[in-house]
C-alpha cells in the first residue's frame, strides 16, 4: 500500500461510496441520507408549527396537512431517526468489539441500499399525486379509504426498507455474537455495544409483524383482498395489532442506541467508570422483553376490555423501574467523577431531566382510565416529542458530536456545537411544554386548525416560536459541518483525551482493516485499562498476518433498486394501465439476476499482505 | 460437536473418551427416537380408540408434539451441548414473541 495519500477524482469517491461494503464508509452514507430526510421531516414540522401558529389559518389546506403530519411522522420514525442509529451503530460497534468488519459485509450495503430506495420511493409520492395522509400508524379503517396512492407509496417504500433494516439487525446480532476481539466477553462490551445487541434482536423479532402488516394492507389496497375490510368480514383491529406489535418494539429499537450513546458519554466525561455497569446490561435486557409486552397501551380506547387494558396498563408502568435504574446509574456515574462540560455532555446532561419528564408523562399514559382523557390530545403529541427527541434526538445529536472525531477526523466546533445545543434545547422545551397544557385542554392531535377564543391561541403561538429556534439550532449545526469540513484539522486517535473504549485506541478515521493485529481486552473499558497501566497502546492479542478483505461491490445497489422499480408496477397496477405488468417483471428481474450473480460468481475477497502492513516504525511486535 | 472438541489433530488422542462418549450420545439418540415413535403411536391411538373425548385428546396429542419437538431440538440437533444458550434464548423469545401475538389474535380482536 501507498504511504501517501491519493487524491482521487469526484466520479472515483462517487463509485467507491456506492460500491462499498466497508462498515465507516456504510456509516457515512447513513448519516448523510439519514441527515437529508431528518431536514425534509424537520421542514415537514416546521410547516405544520407555521400552519398551526394562528387560528384559522390557511396556510396549508386540511387535506394537505395530513399528508404533511402523516409523512413528518413517517420520514422522522423511519428515514431519520433509524438510519442515523444505524450511523452510529456501523461507525462505533466493529470498533468497540475490536473487529475489522461486520459479519456480512455484503449484506450491510444491501442494508443499507434497500432502506435508501424505500425512503427515497416515500418520498416520491411527493411528486406522483400526493403523499400517504393516515397517520404514521395508517390505521386500516382510515388508509383503505384514502383517495389515491399516498397509503400505496407507504405500504410499498416502508416495505423495501423493512427489509434493509431487517437485514442489518440481523448483521449486528451476528457481529456481536462472534466478532468479539479475544477477552471481549459479553460482560465487557461497551453498554453502546450492548444496547446494540439488545435492539437488533427487538429488530428481529419486531419487524416481521410491520412486513405482515404492510403484506396484508397491500392485497387489500392493491389486489382487492379483504383482510381489514369489515364490510367484507375482515377485521380493522388486526391491523392496529401488528402494527403495533411492530411499533411498541419501535421506540424502544430508537431509544436504546441513545441510552447506550449516552452511557459512553457520562463514563467519558466523568472520567469514570460507568456506575452499575452489570445493572445496566440487565436493564437494558429487561426493557428489551417488556417493551414487547405493552403494545396495546397505544389502544386502550379501541375496547380491548378491563381485563386486557390492566394487564397492558400494569406492563407498561413496569417499565419505569428498569428506565429508572438507568437514569440514578447516569446520575451516580456522575457523582464524584471530575466532570467536563463538552458539548456531547451537554446534551447528556440536559437528557437527564427532559427524558424524565416524558417518562413520567408516559406513566400517566399508562393508566388505562385516565388515557381516555388523554388520547388523541396534544398531551401524546407532547409525551412522544419528549421521548423521542429528548431522548433519541438528544442521543443522535451527542452522537455525532462525539464520534464526529473518529468517523471523520475532525473535531466539530465546540462554540457553535454549544450555540446548537442552546438553541435547540431551549427551542424544544418551547414547543413541548406548552402542549401538554393544549392537550390537557382539549386541543385533538392531527387535526388542521384550530378556532379563535378557546384558550389556544397563546400556546400555539409558543410552541411555533419554539420550533424556529430548534430550526435554528439544526442550522448552525450544518454551519458547523460545513466549516468543519473545509478547515479539515485533523486529529488524532484520542482527541477528547478521556477515550474509553477500543475505538479510542485507533486513528481517527481508522484505516480501513481498522486493527492492524486485534487487541487484547484485559477488562471493561479496555483502552482506560491500558491508559491506568501507563501504556500508550493496546496489547495486541495475536501476530501481525495477512488481513482477508471483502471486495467491493455494486450488485447491493442492483438488488435494491430492482424492488424500486418493481414497487412501481405494482403501485400503479390497480389503475389498469398496460406497462404495469412488464415494469414489475423487469424490476423483479434485476433484482433476482443480481443475487443470482452474487450466488453463482465466487467472491473470495483479497488480503492485505502483512508486509504491506509493516512500516519503520510499526513491526507489528509490540507484546 | 462439542464432545469430539480435541486439542490434537491427532485422532487417537482421548480415543477411549471419546468412544465412550459418542456410545452415550448413540444411546440417547436411539432412546430419544424409541420414545418418539412410541409417542406417535399413543397419538394415533388416543384418536383411534373409541371413547375419550375431545377434550382429553387434543392437550395430550400437544403435549406429546411438544415433547417430540423438544427431544428433535435437544438429542437430534444437539442444542443440549454447551455453546448453545445463545441460541436457546433466542429461540425461545421468538417462540413467545409469536405465541403472545397468537394469543392476542385469539382473545382481544372484537371477535
Amino acid at each position: 500500500m501507498s504511504t501517501y495519500a491519493n487524491k482521487k477524482g469526484f466520479g472515483a469517491t462517487l463509485w467507491d461510496y456506492l460500491t462499498t461494503v466497508d462498515h465507516k464508509k456504510i456509516a457515512i452514507l447513513y448519516l448523510i441520507s439519514g441527515g437529508l430526510f431528518f431536514v425534509i421531516g424537520g421542514l415537514e414540522a416546521m410547516f405544520i408549527r407555521i400552519q398551526l401558529a394562528i387560528p384559522n389559518n390557511d396556510f396549508v389546506s386540511a387535506g394537505f396537512y395530513n399528508e404533511i403530519l402523516t409523512m413528518h411522522g413517517t420520514t422522522m420514525i423511519f428515514l431519520a431517526a433509524m438510519p442515523l442509529v444505524f450511523a452510529v451503530m456501523n461507525a462505533v460497534v466493529p470498533l468497540q468489539i475490536g473487529a475489522r468488519d461486520v459479519a456480512f459485509p455484503f449484506l450491510n450495503s444491501l442494508g443499507f441500499w434497500l432502506f435508501f430506495f424505500g425512503g427515497v420511493f416515500l418520498n416520491l409520492s411527493w411528486f406522483l399525486g400526493g403523499a400517504p395522509d393516515a397517520g404514521w400508524t395508517s390505521y386500516a379503517s382510515l388508509s383503505l379509504h384514502s383517495e389515491g396512492h399516498g397509503i400505496d407509496f407507504y405500504v410499498l417504500g416502508l416495505q423495501i426498507s423493512g427489509f434493509g433494516t431487517l437485514i442489518a439487525g440481523i448483521n449486528f446480532l451476528v457481529t456481536i455474537i462472534n466478532m468479539r476481539a479475544p477477552g471481549m466477553t459479553y460482560m465487557r462490551m461497551p453498554l453502546f455495544t450492548w444496547s446494540t445487541f439488545v435492539v437488533s434482536a427487538l429488530i428481529l423479532f419486531a419487524f416481521p409483524p410491520l412486513t405482515v402488516g404492510l403484506v396484508l394492507m397491500m392485497f387489500d389496497r392493491m389486489f382487492g383482498a379483504n383482510f381489514f375490510d369489515v364490510a367484507a368480514g375482515g377485521n380493522t383491529i388486526i391491523w392496529e395489532h401488528l402494527f403495533w406489535i411492530f411499533g411498541h418494539p419501535e421506540v424502544y429499537i430508537l431509544i436504546l442506541p441513545a441510552f447506550g450513546i449516552f452511557s459512553e458519554i457520562f463514563a467519558t466525561f466523568s472520567r469514570k467508570r460507568l456506575f452499575g455497569y452489570s445493572s445496566m446490561v440487565f436493564a437494558t435486557v429487561l426493557i428489551g422483553f417488556l417493551g414487547f409486552m405493552v403494545w396495546a397501551h397505544h389502544m386502550f380506547t379501541t375496547g380491548l376490555g378491563p381485563i386486557a387494558n390492566a394487564i397492558f396498563a400494569v406492563a407498561t408502568m413496569a417499565i419505569a423501574v428498569p428506565t429508572g435504574i438507568k437514569i440514578f446509574n447516569w446520575i451516580f456515574t456522575m457523582w464524584g467523577g471530575s466532570v467536563k462540560f463538552t458539548v456531547p455532555m451537554l446534551y447528556a446532561v440536559a437528557f437527564i431531566p427532559t427524558f424524565t419528564m416524558g417518562g413520567v408523562t408516559g406513566i400517566m399514559l399508562a393508566s388505562a382510565p385516565a388515557d381516555y382523557q388523554y388520547h388523541d390530545s396534544y398531551f401524546v403529541v407532547a409525551h412522544f416529542h419528549y421521548v423521542i427527541v429528548g431522548g433519541v434526538v438528544l442521543g443522535l445529536l451527542a452522537g455525532i458530536n462525539f464520534y464526529w472525531p473518529k468517523m471523520f477526523g475532525t473535531m466539530l466546533s465546540e462554540k457553535l456545537g454549544q450555540i446548537t445545543f442552546w438553541t435547540f434545547l431551549i427551542g424544544f422545551h418551547l414547543t413541548f411544554f406548552i402542549q401538554h397544557f393544549l392537550g390537557l385542554m382539549g386541543m385533538p392531535r392531527r387535526v388542521f386548525t384550530f378556532l379563535d377564543d378557546q384558550g389556544f391561541n397563546t400556546g400555539n403561538m409558543i410552541s411555533t416560536v419554539g420550533a424556529f429556534l430548534m430550526a435554528f439550532g439544526v442550522l448552525v449545526m450544518v454551519i458547523n459541518i460545513i466549516i468543519t469540513s473545509v478547515k479539515n484539522e485533523k486529529v488524532g486517535n484520542d482527541p477528547w483525551g478521556d477515550g474509553r473504549t477500543l475505538e479510542w485506541a485507533i486513528p481517527s478515521p481508522p484505516p480501513f482493516y481498522n486493527f492492524k493485529q486485534l487487541p487484547l481486552v484485559r477488562g471493561l473499558d479496555p483502552y482506560w485499562v491500558e491508559k491506568m497501566e501507563g501504556k500508550k497502546e493496546m496489547t495486541p492479542a495475536e501476530p501481525l498476518g495477512d488481513i482477508h478483505m471483502p471486495n467491493s461491490s455494486i450488485l447491493p445497489l442492483t438488488i435494491a433498486s430492482g424492488l424500486f422499480i418493481a414497487a412501481f408496477g405494482a403501485l400503479y397496477h390497480m389503475d389498469d394501465k398496460t406497462w404495469t405488468l412488464p415494469i414489475m417483471i423487469v424490476g423483479l428481474l434485476v433484482t433476482f439476476g443480481s443475487m443470482f450473480i452474487r450466488s453463482v460468481k465466487d467472491d473470495h475477497g483479497y488480503h492485505i499482505h502483512k508486509e504491506d502492513l509493516m512500516d519503520d516504525k510499526d513491526k507489528g511486535g509490540k507484546a | 460437536m462439542a464432545n469430539e472438541q480435541s486439542n490434537s489433530a491427532n485422532p487417537n488422542v482421548d480415543l477411549k473418551y471419546r468412544r465412550k462418549k459418542n456410545a452415550e450420545e448413540m444411546k440417547h439418540q436411539v432412546l430419544s427416537f424409541t420414545l418418539m415413535i412410541f409417542f406417535t403411536l399413543l397419538a394415533f391411538a388416543a384418536v383411534g380408540i373409541e371413547g375419550f373425548s375431545h377434550w382429553f385428546i387434543k392437550p395430550v396429542i400437544l403435549l406429546l408434539a411438544v415433547v417430540q419437538v423438544i427431544f428433535q431440538l435437544y438429542y437430534f440437533m444437539h442444542m443440549k451441548h454447551k455453546g448453545h444458550g445463545t441460541i436457546a434464548l433466542f429461540l425461545f423469545s421468538g417462540l413467545a414473541v409469536g405465541l403472545i401475538t397468537v394469543l392476542v389474535f385469539l382473545t382481544i380482536v372484537w371477535i
